[in-house]
Parts: C-alpha cells; structure tokens; sequence
C-alpha cells in the first residue's frame, strides 16, 4: 500500500523585544541563571502582569503577514498544569480568542507552490529553564526562571505537509518571515524558535486522519525532518504488520535520532483554560491595524519575487539573498549605489557571504557599508583592479575598515591596463619561459594560460588579464 | 492616655500636628493595649512593634525638623496579612505561607508608607481569604470583641476585631464576596469596599482576581475617606486599576444628603433574613428618611443567583490563583525523598487548609472539561444579569440600603460543619463584588445579644463619595456608634 | 442533575495535585455533592444570547511599554526557596526524556 505523511507545526518563536511579556526584566540569552528575574516572573502571590505592548504589535505583524483574520477583541487564557518551571503553574496564554486565525502560508517545494493552512498565532509566556546538572551524582533538578515570562509567539498550523520536504520549506519561509519583519531573530541554537510536529500516516487518498503522534523536543530543523522521516518509517511498519499506531506524545533523542514515547503519568490532559482575570481584553482598532501594517516590511516572498522582475535575478540568487533581512536590506543598497543586480549578488552571496560565515558575525557588524561595496565593485568592473585583487581588498576593507580606493592606492594594486607598461612586462615573461612560447606557438592553448599566470605572479595580480593574453598574442606572432 | 484609644484617626494626626502628642506616644500606647487585650481577641497574627516604633521615632524626628509628613502620620495601621509587605512576614494564615516573607511591597503598603502611616501589624483571616468567620485559619481563632464566644466574621476578621477592640484605628481588609463588610457588620466597625479596580491589587495575594478589591476598616465613615483617599488610584502594575481620578472624599462627605433617593431591595427583605436584621435594616431607612432622603423599594430580580454565580466564578479563578503554592519556588515543602509530582501533592495537602482544598476542588471542577459551560460559562452569563439589575436598578436611585449578612454574629464552631450553609449565608455580600461595586457598612443598631447589627449602602462605580456622605449623616443622625465591646484591660 | 462520586472527586483531586485520605475523600464527596448540587440553582435561569462577563469594568488595551527595568538581585529571588543552590531552586530530579 502506498502511505503518505500528514504533518502539522506548532512553532514557537520568542519575541524580538527588549523585556518580558509581562514585566520589564530583560529577555537576554545566556544570563547567570535567575538574574533576570523580578516578583512578577518568579510568580510570586500578589504579583500581576501587565502586558508589553511591542509584543502584541509583533504578534500583529506575524498574524498579517500570515493572512490570518484578526482578531476584534482578543484576550489572554490561563493555561492551566503543574510543572516546575513554571512558576504559576498557569501559562498565560490565548485559547479562546486568539490574535489571529485561519492564516496560510505559501511555500515552494520543487517549484510548485503550496498553500498551508495557518489555524491561529497566538501570544504567550515562556516558562523557565531546568537543568540537569552535569555532576552525575546530583540528586536533583536546577531551576533558571530568567526564560520565564518571555514574550512567545505560538503559530499553529493545519495538518497540511505531505512530507519532511514540506516542513522543511514551512519551517524556512516562517523563519524568513519572522526574521524579515523584526519578529524574532529564531535563533534556534539559543531556543528561540522551537518546533513541535504532529506527524500521522495514512493510505494515499484516505479521507480519515491516521492516530497522530505529537513530537516534542525537536531543536533544529534538521531535528524536524529527520523526526518525521523516523516517524513515517515507524507508523508505516506498525500499520503493515497490522498493528495500529496509539496517540501519543513522544519526545526526539537527538544523540540516537529516534522518536521515544514521553514517559508521564497517563493523566488525561484537561488544561481549564479560562480568561485571564488579571488582564484586561485588548480591543485592535482598524486605525490600530494600519498603524502596525505601515511598520512592516516587505514579506521575504513579495521580496523575491520582485527581486527576480525588477532586478532580474535569477530565482536561486533571489532565494538565498532573501533568506536573511540583513543580506537582503544590504544587497538592495549596494545595488541603489548603481551596480549592476547580478554582479552584487554575486558578491554578495560570495565574498560577503564568505566573510560572515569565516567571522561568524552579522552583516550589520561589518565595517563595510553598502556605498563601500559598491565602489569596490566599480574599481572592479571599470578594470582598475582585477578580480582577483578585488578580493584581497574587500578582506582588507573588513579588517581595517577602510574604503576600497585608500587600499589600491596605498598598496599599488591598481590593474596594469596601460600596454605600454605592461609589454616590458610581458616580453620578460616570454624570454623566461621559452618552452611555453614553443608549446603555445605548435597550437597548445593550456601554455598560454600559465604565462598568463606568470605574468599575473610578475605584477603581484595587477595586470589587465585581457590586456595581457592580446599582448601574448601580438609578441608571439601569431 | 486611654483617650487615645478612643480618638479617630483623623484625631490622632490632628492632635499629632499640633503637637499634643508624639508619635511615639500614639504608638507605644496602641502597642501596650495589643499586649493587653490580644490575647483574648487574636487580632494579630504578626505585631510590628519595632518597625512602628522605628517609623513613630522618624515621624517624631522630622516634625522636630519641621519637615512635612504624610496625611496618615502617626495613626497606626493594622493589615490583612494576605497583604504583601516587604520583609514583613505574610502568611495568609496558611500553614504553607507561615514562613513567607516577601521582598516587595504591595501598592497600597507603598502608599501607607509614603502617607507616613504607622504599620503596627499583620491581622488573622480565614485562609486565603476564603470563609466567614476567620475560623479558617490556619493558626488562631480571632474572637468577636463584643462576645468572645462569638466569631468576628470573616475573612478579615483579624482586621475588623482589631478596630473594634481599639487594637487600631484603621485597618485594610479585602473584600471577594463580602470580607470586608460582613466582619465590619458582625465587629460594628465601618468596612469599605470600593469599586473594583479604584484600589490597586498589587501585592494582594489573590483569591479570585476579578471580585478580590481591597478596602477600609475604621471606627467612622470619616476616616475611612481619609484612608481611601491614600490607597485609591491607578497603578501601573496592576492591569485591573482604574483611570478614574481620585475625589476628594473628606470634603465630599460634608455635603448636605436631602433628596438622594436611596433604593430597597425586596429580595434583600426577603425569607431567610433575621427579624433583628431586618428591624435594623428598616429603621436604617427611616433614619435616611429622616436625613430628607427619598427611600424607594426597587427589585434586584437575580439576587437568589448571586451565590452559587460567586462561589462557581470564585472558585474557579481561585483554583488557578492557588496552584503556585507548590512547595517549589517558596512556601512550605514537604519532609523526605520523592518525586516532584508527589512534592507537589504533598506539599499542597500538608500546607493547605480543609476550606481551601474544598473551594479548589470546586473550581477545578467547574472549570474542568465537560463542565466549563455548564458551570463556569453558565456563571459568567448570570453574572452579567446580576450586574444589569444594578444598572437597571442604580439608574433609578442613587443607592441601595441593605443588609450585610442574614444574622448577628455566630456562636464559633456554630457553622463549622455545614460548609454550604455559610455560603448561602453571602447572599447579601457577593452580587456587589460580582458586579464591582462599591459598598459600605457601618453599626447600625443592636440585635440579639446586644451584638452589633450592620447595614450596607451600595452605590454605583466610582460613586463611594456618595456613601460615604450618606453613612457619615447616618452616624451623625444617630448614635449606635457610641456603643463599645466591652473589654477592660487587665 | 451531575452528581458527584468519589472518582470524581479523586479527579478533581489530581488536577489540584491534592491527596486526600479516605475519610477526607468521602467528607469532601459530600460536601461537594451537596453544593456543585445546589449551584444547578442556575440552570432554571434562560441565559440564551447573554454574554458571559468575565470583568466587572469595561476596561481595555491596558499596555506597558517595552522598557527595561532593572530585575531583582538573586539573593531575593531564592530568599524564600525551601531548597537551592547558590543560583537556582533546587527540586527532585526531573526526567523529561524516557
């Protein structure tokens, strides 16, 4: 029988903002434990919560961009369960009048174009953090409230992936997304986007769901696709050897990337959700709305897209630029400056690219400005330095910061296009390498590519390439 | 000094500021009548008697200066210890707070504080704020000043029983469905409960979070104006505050009363209610009448749903508020090696009180699956009702005259059994805090006993002006005020 | 008309994370028989097409700005743990995975 998967996300992204959702303690990654934390977040009675509104405007701007309806009126719910790092006991949350519903996203696998439903995005608060210590003699469990009370993002999608292939290009459209409009900078290597999948098998064509299995602890998209191929191989086995899968929650091993069932007491989850009484409703005015819709930018596919009609990039350079704000926001200004789409790309998705990923540092932290990129990718168009040359330089320029002009001119790198200056250069080259000269004249071409190269090593990279092989050409007498 | 004990707070800071007495003397002589008198009324669950000696001998120090000082300087001030106070403890009177000390203030502490009010210690209440005769308590059984054999009523008995016995002549309560006014009715002192949302929650450890309001004891209406006027206001930090700017209540109380229409309820008159209670509750009215008031009978048609609406929407949020006393963070945990799931149970079933499991279970159930609607739901649908007969009702009178509670004070021990009937016994209390009205009580007669006999005026949002004005030409008009429990000291 | 057992209330029990003796279970069963029995007072009440009122005011948007303030020093954070170490509460081993 042929299976197919039906897979639906729950993801979680922290926001972007400064303090928690409901009191102002920072919201830093990496604190000593249970230094951001104040009576609110650590729940202590008597406290209240008061809600940040940047983290509902944020919310906004992800309902948008995700087509949801918004909500008129929109409130927040207690979700209520024991569990240590929680210091409540109660998440506050929203269930019954969530920020947004009924949203899609659109995403693209092998150049079709899918539409996933988006059932609600919702706000809530992170919990805290336990940790296991590391001395394996520890009889206990450490809890860091700093995470409690994070500002979180909840988007909860329809069970409308077929494949991990799907997710994966939710998961990385959604990333966009959320990064694109100042969301969250999902992060997930701090946590600040995590996954859950709910992941069943059923006979192609079959209208019934199959039993759905709920994956928890999934910290990285490679961590999601690879639960989901896992899960598929195992619901298939149990469906073909007759048996049937149970509903259940499982949790992701990632040292043995297996799924295993989540060991807890059987207690039927029953969370009394109910509205919040120490919150007051939050009315989102029409005026409200288009105030947080000015704020927004561009979504990564209008992006694109237009990056491909406007710019004429092709759709892989438009896809790669997208992914990230920063590179794109660059790129754009770099190509204001007046350098042609396609050659900025290039850079961008080579040198600058390359260099982020060498200083593991963001595009904002280099000490190169778009106007800075632009020049140097003129001195090397206009052939006043070579390619090759352009590249040592823009390392340089990351380094010290200087523009692109100062370096070629301090060091000498300008391109030697003059032939006059280059000719003694080139007749020295064709003295010294006789055999070449002879191999290059019987009608091998390869020879004349290595005294190119020499030529090349003679003037330290400067010489005009082109310039040079006409030279060869003319002293060679051909 | 006994005159001290006797005067008003108003009094007390006036004869402060002209110099007749220090407040250290103010202080001292309040803390030697609690050594007196407390162990037989159990007021107090914590005297401050060092901080407020500290904070008199500031007071003292800064008007030797001539510095300013606060409204409130030198009057002591008792609290509901479900008040938070920073390194004070508070303990709800719960086993599983008794070692609990908070590291912040509570709103309305700050501004007793800033006030230069004098805080002389933490009062006894039923557990968590849930129950009517502060028998509830986890450590002591508060008596009723006028009959030590009698309960103060609850839950701010310790704080109601303070000012009646002259152990403060202020004190702050909380009110959810009556636990300011019903204690204040069962000790003859005057309970204010404000509108909801006119005194910050920050720093009140919650009951049930849209009914919980905090509010005033005092000997008169005229101090207790004086002390709202320092709690009221809006606070930042608690969501629920209101905007709504704070009157000048001490002068409004002055302003003549003749031609408010006061209304009264037919269903507060109804079965169930004592013959003495009524008798008082009638005369009340013809006093109003008397003051040039106009009394009009007018029908509060959901009053018989007002309970089981309280104690279902009560109950419910209680049973989330409450979850957090866990043994975890804070609190009581219990002895010995076990899982976290069992600390948890352990910890809760140790630390907790009968009451409190009882209405945790209650709402936890009306909040629990398959029973939302039926339950929870279905409460805050009648809820709505309850507060368009007060609209509807509010829209035609001013204010409404009713009883505080069915009877006089009970015998202790009298309702411990019969959990239910206490309950049916806040059919007087609860639809104001389920509407978020304001509301106050004051003494207004003598009935079985010789107990005192309170009666309410209940008033529109924001309208406590109004009754306090009308309880203040109440007591002025009459003099049930001049009768005193008797407690000699030794 | 619901009427409340003891699995009942051993539920409601465990959702509270309460342990109740077996006396305590059949008192409580009682007593909540009795009153959940009278709160169906309300069913006699036609609520078709009321709006449930969760607040008593009418207030709304109520925000703070996303400012920092300073947090509390982790001395007072852990003052009131029953357990802990020099920088967090301590509780019984957890165990999340299987």
């Amino acid at each position: 029988m042929q299976y197919e998967t039906v897979i639906g996300l729950e993801t979680h992204a922290q926001f972007h903002t400064r303090s928690k959702m409901f009191c102002g303690c920072k919201t830093d990654f990496g604190a000593p434990p249970n230094t951001q934390t104040c009576p609110v977040c650590q729940g202590l009675p008597g406290t209240l919560p008061v809600v940040n509104r940047t983290a509902v405007e944020l919310g906004l701007r992800a309902a948008l961009a995700l087509r949801c309806h918004i909500a008129p009126v929109t409130q927040f719910d207690r979700k209520n369960y024991f569990y240590p790092d929680l210091p409540k006991n109660y998440q506050v949350s929203q269930n019954y009048h969530n920020l947004g519903v009924d949203g899609r996203l659109e995403i693209e696998v092998d150049g079709q174009t899918r539409k996933v439903g988006i059932w609600n995005v919702h706000l809530e608060e992170d919990a805290g953090k336990l940790e296991h210590p590391e001395d394996t003699g520890a009889n206990y469990t450490a809890i860091d409230l700093n995470r409690a009370g994070t500002p979180l993002l909840e988007i909860v999608s329809a069970p409308d992936m077929r494949s991990a292939d799907e997710a994966n290009a939710y998961m990385n459209e959604l990333a966009a997304i959320l990064r694109h409009l100042g969301i969250s900078d999902c992060k997930m290597q701090e946590g600040s986007l995590r996954f859950e999948a709910g992941i069943s098998v059923r006979a192609v064509g079959g209208e019934e769901f199959g039993n759905r299995v709920e994956v928890k602890n999934l910290n990285s998209m490679s961590a999601v696709v690879k639960a989901i191929e896992h899960e598929r191989h195992r619901q298939v086995a149990v469906l073909e050897s007759g048996g049937t899968v149970p509903s259940q929650t499982m949790l992701w091993d990632v040292q043995r990337e297996v799924t295993e069932p989540m060991r807890s007491k059987e207690e039927a989850k029953d969370y009394r959700y109910f509205p919040e009484p120490d919150l007051v409703p939050i009315e989102i005015s029409p005026e409200w709305l288009d105030q947080v819709r000015e704020q927004m930018s561009e979504l990564p596919a209008v992006r694109r897209k237009r990056f491909i009609a406007e710019l004429d990039l092709p759709p892989y350079d438009a896809g790669v630029i997208v992914e990230q704000k920063p590179i794109a926001d660059y790129f754009e200004q770099t190509v204001e400056q007046g350098v042609e789409p396609k050659t900025a790309a290039n850079w961008m998705m080579g040198e600058v690219m390359r260099v982020l990923n060498e200083r593991q540092c963001e595009i904002d932290d280099l000490p190169v400005s778009p106007p800075m990129l632009a020049e140097l990718i003129g001195l090397v168009t206009d052939d006043r330095i070579s390619n090759s040359v352009g590249k040592t330089v823009f390392s340089e320029m990351c380094s010290s910061g200087k523009k692109a002009g100062e370096i070629v001119e301090e060091k000498g790198l300008a391109q030697i296009s003059d032939s006059g200056e280059l000719e003694a250069v080139v007749k020295q080259v064709l003295a010294d390498h006789p055999d070449a000269v002879a191999d290059l004249e019987s009608g091998k071409q390869q020879a004349k590519g290595f005294l190119i190269g020499q030529i090349m090593r003679a003037t330290r990279g400067k010489a005009n390439p082109k310039l040079a092989g006409e030279l060869i050409d003319r002293l060679t007498g051909d | 000094m006994p005159e001290l004990i006797e005067l008003s707070a108003g009094d007390l800071h006036r004869k402060l500021m002209a110099g007749d007495v220090t407040a250290r003397q103010i202080v001292e002589r309040y803390l030697d009548r609690i050594e007196q008198i407390d162990g037989r009324v159990g007021a107090f669950n914590t005297v401050t008697a060092e901080a407020a000696l500290d904070k008199a001998a500031d007071i003292d120090d800064r008007l030797d200066k001539g510095e300013a000082v606060g409204p409130l300087a030198g009057v002591p001030i008792a609290l509901k210890d479900n008040l938070c106070t920073r390194g004070v403890p508070t303990t709800c009177s719960s086993r599983i707070l008794e070692h609990f000390v908070p590291p912040y203030d509570a709103t309305v502490v700050e501004r007793l504080q800033r006030a230069d009010a004098v805080l002389i210690g933490k009062t006894n209440l039923d557990e968590f704020a849930m129950g009517s005769t502060t028998e509830a308590s986890a450590f002591a059984t508060t008596a009723n000043p006028w009959d030590l054999s009698r309960v103060p009523g609850g839950s701010s008995g310790g704080s109601a029983a303070a000012v009646a016995a002259g152990l403060a002549p202020l004190a702050l309560g909380s009110d959810t469905g009556g636990s300011i006014r019903q204690p204040a009715a069962f000790c003859g002192v005057t309970g204010l409960k404000p509108t909801y949302g006119r005194v910050s929650r920050y720093g009140l450890i919650a009951y049930a979070s849209s009914l919980d309001q905090i509010g005033t004891f005092s000997r008169d209406p005229r101090d207790a104006a004086l002390l709202l006027e320092v709690i009221a206001g809006h606070d930042p930090r608690d969501s629920t505050s209101a905007q709504e700017p704070v009157p000048d209540y001490s002068a409004e109380l002055e302003k003549d009363v003749a031609g408010v229409k006061v209304g009264l309820p037919r269903e507060y008159l109804a079965e169930g209610i004592a013959p003495d209670v009524e008798a008082a509750v009638r005369a009340a009215a013809d006093t109003c009448r008397g003051l040039g008031a106009e009394v009009i009978d007018i029908s509060l048609p959901h009053t018989e749903y007002a309970v089981a609406t309280y104690y279902i929407i009560g109950t419910a949020e209680a049973s989330s508020n409450l979850a957090r006393f866990d043994g975890i963070h804070y609190g009581r945990r219990a002895a010995g090696k076990m899982d976290v799931d069992e600390l948890y149970s352990r910890s809760r079933s140790e630390g907790l009180g009968d009451e409190v499991k009882r209405r945790i279970m209650l709402g936890t159930f009306a909040l629990s699956a398959g029973y939302y609607d039926a339950y929870y739901l279905k409460a805050l649908k009648v809820r709505r009702l309850i507060k368009k007969d007060f609209d509807d009702a509010l829209a035609g009178v001013d204010c409404i005259l009713a009883p505080v509670a069915p009877t006089v004070a009970y015998k202790q021990g009298e309702m411990i059994d019969d959990p239910l009937a206490l309950y049916l016994a806040d059919i007087y209390t609860s639809a104001t805090n389920l509407a978020g009205l304001p509301a106050i009580a004051f003494n207004a007669g003598t009935g079985e006993g010789g107990l005192p006999v309170g009666v309410q005026l209940m008033g529109r949002p924001f309208e406590e002006s109004g009754l306090l004005r009308l309880a203040h030409a109440f007591r002025e008009a009459t003099d049930h005020h001049l009768a005193r429990p008797n407690l000699t000291e030794d | 008309m619901t009427r409340i057992t003891t699995d009942t209330v051993e539920q409601v029990a465990d959702l509270s994370k309460l342990i109740l003796s077996d006396e305590e279970l059949a008192g409580f069963q009682e007593q909540l028989d009795k009153i959940i029995g009278y709160f169906e007072v309300l069913n006699s009440l036609d609520t078709t097409g009321v709006e449930p009122l969760a607040h008593p005011l009418d207030l709304r948007n109520v925000f703070r700005q996303d400012t920092v303030e300073d947090s509390a020093p982790r001395e007072d954070a852990l003052a009131n743990a029953p357990d802990k170490t020099d920088e967090a509460y301590k509780v019984p081993v957890v165990i999340e995975s299987s």
